[in-house]
Formats: structure tokens, sequence, C-alpha cells
């Protein structure tokens, strides 16, 4: 990573040879993804690209732009540097430029692991193998993924910072005819720092008992149901608030149903961000990240900064700035719902279509509701109260007395999300969180299962 | 720099890996962004990437890889990577991988653009968006919003058939959002579109939007809307604007009949389709009025081109005709599998991204009634306009959408402004309740279609008239 650190000097040199008083800050982002997919139970698409991304931020004569290069060569990074030089000329003037990160310690990554990160087509092929005998003859589809990332910060105000990261996920499903419908699907995701810890058997095994319990679905009639969500579907929230709540700039411009040092949501909901689990230890200002709690048993405590949004609210940033922030904001990566330590940690698969023990313990406590496995195509009907529609998949079962008694037709849903954790909304959190692939970008998110007082389903299959 | 000999390198070296087809993509790829608040610059942005994909067929398995170093050496080695990895794939091999032929053209082609949007001095699109959003701020705007996005893409695909192609395309667009803050909601007005308006054009397509006189009255109707009556719930007729109908036909038309989702390769994610292949030909999409075309050769159309991903050369082919599904978007070996005998639907966004079926321009053909002739024949209705939100079911199936206005319709009249207008159906259904199609299509770009594994965005385009359906359901809330 030398290699990187001594290119993003040289990015630095170029710009402070074109114009001394410029203040910038240099990204090198060096990539490699590979994803072996997998359709009607045998690889269709396996591919593998491996980038390099020099992304380049300054601020010149009080004026701000950005630009970046994937041609690292040295043609390339003069390119990037006039370009982007030039174009800050042009801007009008950015009275709330933040300045720079100052040097500042950077905890350092969690260690790699080194098998994950060099994966092979070979090694990803052996776990689809593995979910597709796991599946038992069922149809399947999916992936199996792997992601190394190495990424060097370096600003004009002497601050550099180093990180590397890889992980692997798999996100399958398992589809069972069902006579003359749609076949029933079955989903196991999980996402892992290690390789090793990715048993596509296990997961095809449980992919294919969700699908085969759920042939024959019945139709329910739109209302509200108690719910339990599993980690697939609680994802969804996670992701949704991470995007609509918690990030600073929608709450300063009035936009999100954020408000500080509030009861918001129920005791049982704690959300942290911790980059800890492997997650990169600084954002793309260089700004250090730490674990930041956004709610501490319901009372909402922090939102997510960037050092704009931090200036303008006389804070220091949180470490969460995205490229492109300037337009949208700082955005969590590794948001957690924290699992409920109350109870001995419940673990292991279980019997049936619940995904796993812990889940199968929220089941037991419901008197009639549902079970949800996943959400899908989620939409904001309004960012203020985050008010979401979309639709179930992948599997939901009726609860009666604590027993799943039959599965269900996937269930439309509008439903705002803050109000589904809201102060005596949440009937039980599980014990432990599973990290799961974001189906866009690099983030990851941890959830255990939950139980829902109160799911807003509006409509059908039948419409 | 020989971008046809680097492909050439790449596919040769695949073959020598004992691939039996390769094809390999050199792109240069150019962007500029830039997003406007209140009458100040929020961000501005420019990239620049370059680098080859590459693709081996290795028996009946697809291996891609794809890397950011045009030398001759990086090439080779990126075409035994993609072999290598293609024999990987037969870990889990399928069925036999045939590719439907397509002439081997060696061709040359670009979009027309009248001005160069990245040759427009930046100091001119500033001064745009900040004097409309400074307009919109001024009218009682709580967030005025404006943004443009440009892109400029050259690629070279070169093929062990023989293609020898390059192109050159221009895209470019704008809009402007007015955003008001209510007591516990939001009500937004935008124009053209929320994302806004994009085709394969140059910056005349910006202009021609007439950005700034359009920000007074989207700032005003986002203040009505505010106190607008809500939406009814209940079941009437339904008149959708050109832009909502765009929406209408990219997520229940142009999704469903992409062939990669009918065969169940998308299954996992971006998720299947209703339509069963038995029925191409036989089955009832919609009315008679209902005639959606596949056409990548509408000029401007944002999800126009030349030739396909694939070297197929683009071509205008009918999905719907008369209501009757006819056609879908297909891929040389998508196509073989299913039967077909033609492609023609397969981009990839990027060169690090392996080409898929996706939609290029799918419309809904105009029919015989202006606008005013739909709403003077509705005795009790609802009118709908410009896209808020949108959610459908993994089939292509349930829908719900919503729109950022409507207004009553009663005995062939607009009556009061509607707000948060909902509706929700099953597509065949709602297409077969269709009776009056508009006379007037409008070729909207959609620039954010997401599909694929890793993600890829598309640019699709979509003519669309208005059109009027009956018994809908709307004003579905939480």
């Amino acid at each position: 990573m030398t290699v990187d650190l001594d290119l993003a000097s040289r990015v630095l040199d170029l710009v402070r040879a074109a114009s001394p008083g410029a203040q910038a800050e240099v990204t090198v982002d060096r990539t490699e993804q590979a994803l072996t997919r997998f359709a009607k139970s045998f690889i269709h698409q396996n591919m593998t690209d491996a980038g390099i991304g020099v992304r380049l931020r300054l601020h010149d004569g009080g004026r701000t732009a950005s630009g970046t290069t994937t041609t690292a060569d040295a043609d390339g990074l003069r390119a990037l540097v006039d370009r982007t030089l030039a174009a800050a000329r042009l801007c009008p003037p950015d009275p709330q430029w933040p300045g720079l990160t100052p040097p500042t310690a950077v905890r350092a990554a969690a260690a790699m692991d080194e098998d994950t990160a060099q994966a092979t087509p070979a090694a990803r092929a052996e776990r689809v193998r593995a979910f597709v005998d796991g599946a038992g003859g069922l149809e399947t589809a999916g992936y199996c993924g792997t992601t190394l990332s190495q990424v060097t910060f370096a600003n004009s105000a002497g601050h550099t910072a180093q990180a590397q990261a890889a992980e692997a996920a798999m996100s399958c499903i398992a589809r069972c005819p069902d006579e003359d419908r749609a076949p029933a699907d079955g989903v196991a995701r999980l996402v892992t720092r290690r390789l090793a810890d990715l048993d596509g058997g296990v997961l095809g095994v449980r992919a294919a008992t969700k699908a085969r319990a759920a042939v024959r679905p019945v139709e329910l009639p739109p209302g509200r149901y108690e719910v339990v969500l599993e980690p697939a579907a609680v994802n969804d929230l996670l992701a949704n608030l991470a995007m609509y709540g918690f990030n600073a700039k929608a709450v300063a411009e009035r936009q999100s149903f954020v408000e500080l040092d509030r009861v918001q949501f129920d005791p049982a909901v704690t959300l942290v961000d911790d980059p800890l689990d492997g997650g990169l230890p600084f954002d793309v200002e260089g700004t250090p990240r730490d674990r930041l709690t956004l709610v501490d048993a319901g009372v909402t405590t922090a939102v997510a900064h960037d050092r704009r949004t931090a200036a303008a609210a006389g804070t220091t940033s949180t470490g969460h700035a995205v490229p492109g922030a300037g337009a949208f904001g700082a955005l969590l990566c590794d948001l957690r719902l924290v699992p409920d330590s109350s109870r001995p940690r419940v673990s292991g698969e279980a019997d049936g279509p619940a995904a796993d023990a812990d889940v199968a313990e929220l089941v037991s406590q419901v008197g009639r509701g549902l079970l949800v496995s996943d959400l899908w195509y989620t939409r904001v009907l309004d960012p203020r109260s985050l008010v979401m529609t979309g639709l179930t998949r992948n599997g939901v079962w009726l609860i009666e007395d604590g027993q799943i008694t039959g599965p269900v037709q996937n269930l439309r849903f509008t439903q705002s999300y803050p109000d589904a954790l809201a102060p005596g909304a949440v009937l039980g959190v599980g014990t432990h969180a599973i990290a799961l692939p974001a189906d866009w970008g690099t983030r990851t998110y941890f959830a255990p299962p939950l139980r829902l007082a109160s799911w807003n389903c509006t409509g059908n299959a039948s419409g | 720099m020989d971008e046809f000999a680097t492909a050439t390198a790449a596919v040769s070296a695949a073959l020598a890996a004992g691939a039996r087809y390769a094809d390999a993509r050199v792109m240069y790829r150019r962007t500029e962004a830039m997003d406007a608040r209140n009458g100040e610059i929020e961000s501005l942005a420019q990239t620049e990437d370059a680098g080859v994909g590459v693709r081996a067929l290795v028996g009946s398995s697809w291996g891609f890889f794809a890397v950011a170093d045009l030398t001759d050496a990086a090439a080779r080695t990126a075409g035994e990577t993609a072999a290598s990895i293609a024999a990987a794939s037969a870990t889990v091999a399928g069925p036999a991988v045939d590719l439907v032929p397509t002439l081997a053209a060696t061709a040359s082609w670009a979009s027309v653009a009248e001005v160069d949007p990245l040759a427009v001095p930046l100091s001119e699109k500033g001064d745009l968006l900040v004097a409309v959003t400074a307009t919109m701020r001024d009218a009682g705007a709580d967030q005025g919003e404006a943004m443009y996005r440009i892109w400029d893409t050259r690629k070279w695909f070169v093929s062990s058939e023989g293609h020898r192609i390059d192109q050159h395309i221009r895209e470019c667009g704008a809009g402007i959002n007015a955003l008001v803050i209510g007591d516990g909601e939001t009500q937004r007005r935008s124009y053209p579109s929320f994302r806004g308006q994009y085709g394969t054009r140059g910056w005349e397509l910006v202009r021609d939007l007439d950005l700034a006189g359009h920000a007074q009255q989207v700032t005003d109707e986002a203040k009505a809307l505010l106190t607008a009556p809500p939406c009814p719930a209940g079941t009437t007729t339904v008149i959708l604007g050109s832009e909502q109908m765009a929406l209408q036909i990219h997520e229940s038309v142009g999704h469903a009949i992409e062939l990669d989702r009918i065969l169940g390769w998308e299954a996992a994610f971006a998720g299947t389709s209703w339509l069963d292949l038995a029925q191409l030909g036989s089955l009832r999409y919609g009315s008679e009025l209902m005639n959606i075309t596949i056409d990548p050769t509408v000029p401007g159309s944002l999800g126009s081109f030349g030739y396909d991903d694939e070297g197929t050369p683009a071509q205008a082919r009918d999905a719907v005709r008369d209501g009757i599904w006819v056609g879908v978007l297909a891929g040389r070996d998508s196509a073989a599998m299913a039967g077909l005998d033609y492609g023609g639907s397969v981009r990839a966004d990027g060169w690090a991204r392996l080409p898929m079926v996706r939609m290029t321009n799918v419309g809904l053909l105009p029919g015989a009634h202006s606008l005013d002739e739909m709403i003077a024949a509705t005795d009790d209705g609802i009118l709908m306009d410009l896209n808020r939100s949108w959610s459908i079911d993994d089939r292509r199936l349930n829908f719900q959408f919503g729109c950022e206005i409507g207004w009553e319709i009663r005995n062939g009249r607009l009556g009061r402004m509607l707000r948060n207008p909902t509706y929700t159906g099953i597509g065949p259904r709602f297409w077969r309740s269709m009776d009056m199609v508009g006379d007037t299509a409008v070729p909207w770009g959609t620039p954010n279609c997401g599909k694929g594994q890793p993600g890829q965005t598309g640019h699709t385009g979509h003519p669309a008239p208005a059109a009027r359906f009956t018994n809908v359901r709307v004003g579905v809330t939480g």
C-alpha cells in the first residue's frame, strides 16, 4: 500500500505546484470485486473487476470542486489535477467549506483475512456447489462474492490514513415448485470477514427448508398485523433509517423525522454504527471513525455528520462522509441494531421456516401474527415521516398461538418505519445480530430479528 | 493508444486460453454532475474512467474480467483471466450455451449533439442552477434544488466473430425540484420530472427545457399541495400524465419483458417475470389500444445506440401489438436459450460490468386523443402526474405508484388539486383497463434503472403519451 501513498502524494504535489495555496485531499481506492452468480442451479455469470479510483477534492481561492479518474499514470493524474483546478476556479465561492481534517490518529482496522482477500473463482464456485447440493434438488439462484478494498487517504494538511478490508458474502434462494403458481422461494444470506465462515451447504439447507414450507400460500386480507421480521427484513429498516433518518443534512433541512435527545423509539431499540467489525476506520475526508450511538434505549442521541454538516451544526464530524456528500449528506456504513442482551443468546438452526432458533423464539411469543422473511422494493412515500411502501418476499407465514400454521401470499405494506419502532411498538428483539450484505454499495448492516406490535399491510396478491 | 488493438489483444488471449467465443469492450467515460440548492452550488464532480472488460465463453460457461489498465499486457492478462473464470464456472455447469447469429460488423456510430455538453462553460451551467434555485427559494420553497448530469462515453467493441465497432454516445439532462415542508409531511413539485429529463443529445436538450421558466410554477404548486385535500381512497377512473406513464411502462412492462428475467436468471435479486414464454404471441397483456415498441433507433432518446454491447445493430420491434404480447428484450445467449432469433438489448454500465439484458427505448405508441379530450370524456376520475414513489413485486405484477400531484375530474372538467395521489394494481388487469391513449408521446429518459449483481445503473428511454384507465384503486396510505 506504500505505492498508493506515493500515488496520493504525487497528486498533492501536482496540486501544490499548480496552486500553492489550494487545500486538497486525495483518496486512492483499490478494489477487487468478484461475484460468482448462479441461477437455475448453474453458474451463469462469473465476474471479477480490479479497479483503481483516484479521487481529488480541492478548495482553491475559496471555491470547491472534485474529480476522479481510473487512469493512475502520470498523464492521468496530471489531467485529474488540471481538470479539477479548472473546475474549482469556475465554481461560485464556497463560504461553508469546512477545511481539511488535521493530522489525527486513526485506529487500526480489524485484521484482514488473507484467504478472503485472495479468494479464487474456484473457492467461490465450491460454495455455490455446496448451496446447490444443500438445497436438495430444488432450483437455486444467488451469488457468492468476495471483495478486497484498499483505501489510502492523504491531504495537504499532512493527514494520512490507510486501511484494507476483505469480506465474503452469499445471498441465495431456493425455489420450490408450487403447482400452477410461481415457485415458492426461501432465502439465506450472510456476509462475513472470513470466507471460511461461509458454509454454502448450511445456507442451502436453510433456504430449501423455507422454500418447501412456503408452498400453497393462502391470501390474507389487508390490515395491521403483529409481525416477526427476520434479519433480512430488518436490514431494510436499517438501510432506510440510515439514508433518510440519521443523515445530518436531512435533519438540518427538516426532511428527517429525527430529533436529538427525544424519546423516539421503543426502549428496546439501541442503534450503533461501529466499524470495529471490519469496516474502514476512516471516511473519504480522512476523519477517523469510531463507535457512534444513534439511539440509546429509545432516545435519539446522534446523527451522521461529515465535516460540512458538522461545521454548520457546531459539532465535529462523525466520520461518515461519502463521495458526493455535498448534495446528499453523510451515511452510516456499519449500522447495528443491538441485540437483546438481557436473555441468553439463542443460536442454532430451527425446525421449520424460521431462519434460526433466535427467530423461532420470537415466533413462539406471538398470539396471532406474521413471520416475514424479507422486504422488497421498498420506496419512500414521504421522507419526513419515513412512510415506506414495499412488499414482502421470500416467504411469509401465519403465526397462531406461537406456532407457524401455514404460508401466506406476499403482502404489500405501507408503513412508517419510525412508527413501527416507536415506544411500545417493539415487543421483542433477537439475541444476536446477523451481518447482511447490502444490495447496493459497500455498507454492511447487522440485524437481529424483531417482533413488532403492528405492521400495516395495505394490499395482497389480488391487489 | 489503439483501443481496437487493446480489445483484440484481450479477445485473442481469451481464445488462446480455451474460450470458443470472446468479446471485449474498451470504454472511456467522462461524467459531470452539478447540484445546487437555494441559490448555491452544493457539489460539482467530474469523473473520468477507462478500462477494458472481457467476456469469455469456455464450453458453455461464461467468465468476465475487467481491469482499469489499457496496456497490451493487461489486456492479455484480462483475456486469460476471463477464460480461467469461465473454467471455474463449469464447476456448476448449466445447459449448452449458443449465441443467435449477428452480422460481424465493422462500424462506427455516434449520437448527435448540437452542443457538446462538456464544452459548455461551467460558469454558464452553474449560473443556470444557481439562478433557478434562487428563484424557487425566493418564491417560498424550503428547498429549491436543481441538477444536471452529463455522460460522454466512447467504446470500442471487438469479438472473436470479427466485430469491430466504435461508438461515441453523449447523454445529458437536467431538472428542478421545489420542496416545501409542512406539519409532518413534505410536498415536492418537479420539472420536468424528479430526476430530470435526459436523452442522447447535447446541451441543447437542457436549454430547450427552459428550467428558469418553470421555477415559479413548481414552487407555487408545491405550496398549494400542502393545503390541498388528500387523494380520496376508492376505485375510480385515472388519467396518468405522460411522465407517470413512462414510469408505468418501465416498471410493469419493460422489466417484465426482459428475457433474462423470464428465463429465471435474475430470480435471486431483481426477480422474475409473470410472463410465460409459452404464451408469447398469444397472451393478452392489455387492451387493444396497447402497442408497446422496443426501439433503440429513436433519435435522441436516452436508450438509443447504434449497436448494443454484443455488436447487434439497433433495430425496432414490437413488444405488445394490439394488446397481445409479441416480443422481448433479449441478448444473444438468452434468445438462443428461448428459441428466438434476435438479441439486440444487451448493455453494460461501463467497462467494469458484464453486459446484460437492459431496456432500450420501450414506449407506448400514441393514440387518438388529446389530454383535454380524455379529461372531457371523464365524468368522475383523477388526473395524476409526475412520479413520486414506485414499488412493484418481484414478478412485476403487484404495483403501487405515487405521484406528485393530482386533480379531481368531475363532469369532464378538472377540479380541486389533490395531494399524495397513489394508485395500485395488478399489471395485466391494469393495462386491460386502458380505454383512451393520448396523441402525443414524449421520449422520457430514465437515468437510474438498477439491475444486476454487482449493481449496474442503466439508461432507458420511454416514449409515452398520457392514457386513461378504469376501475383503479387509489388513495392507499400508511
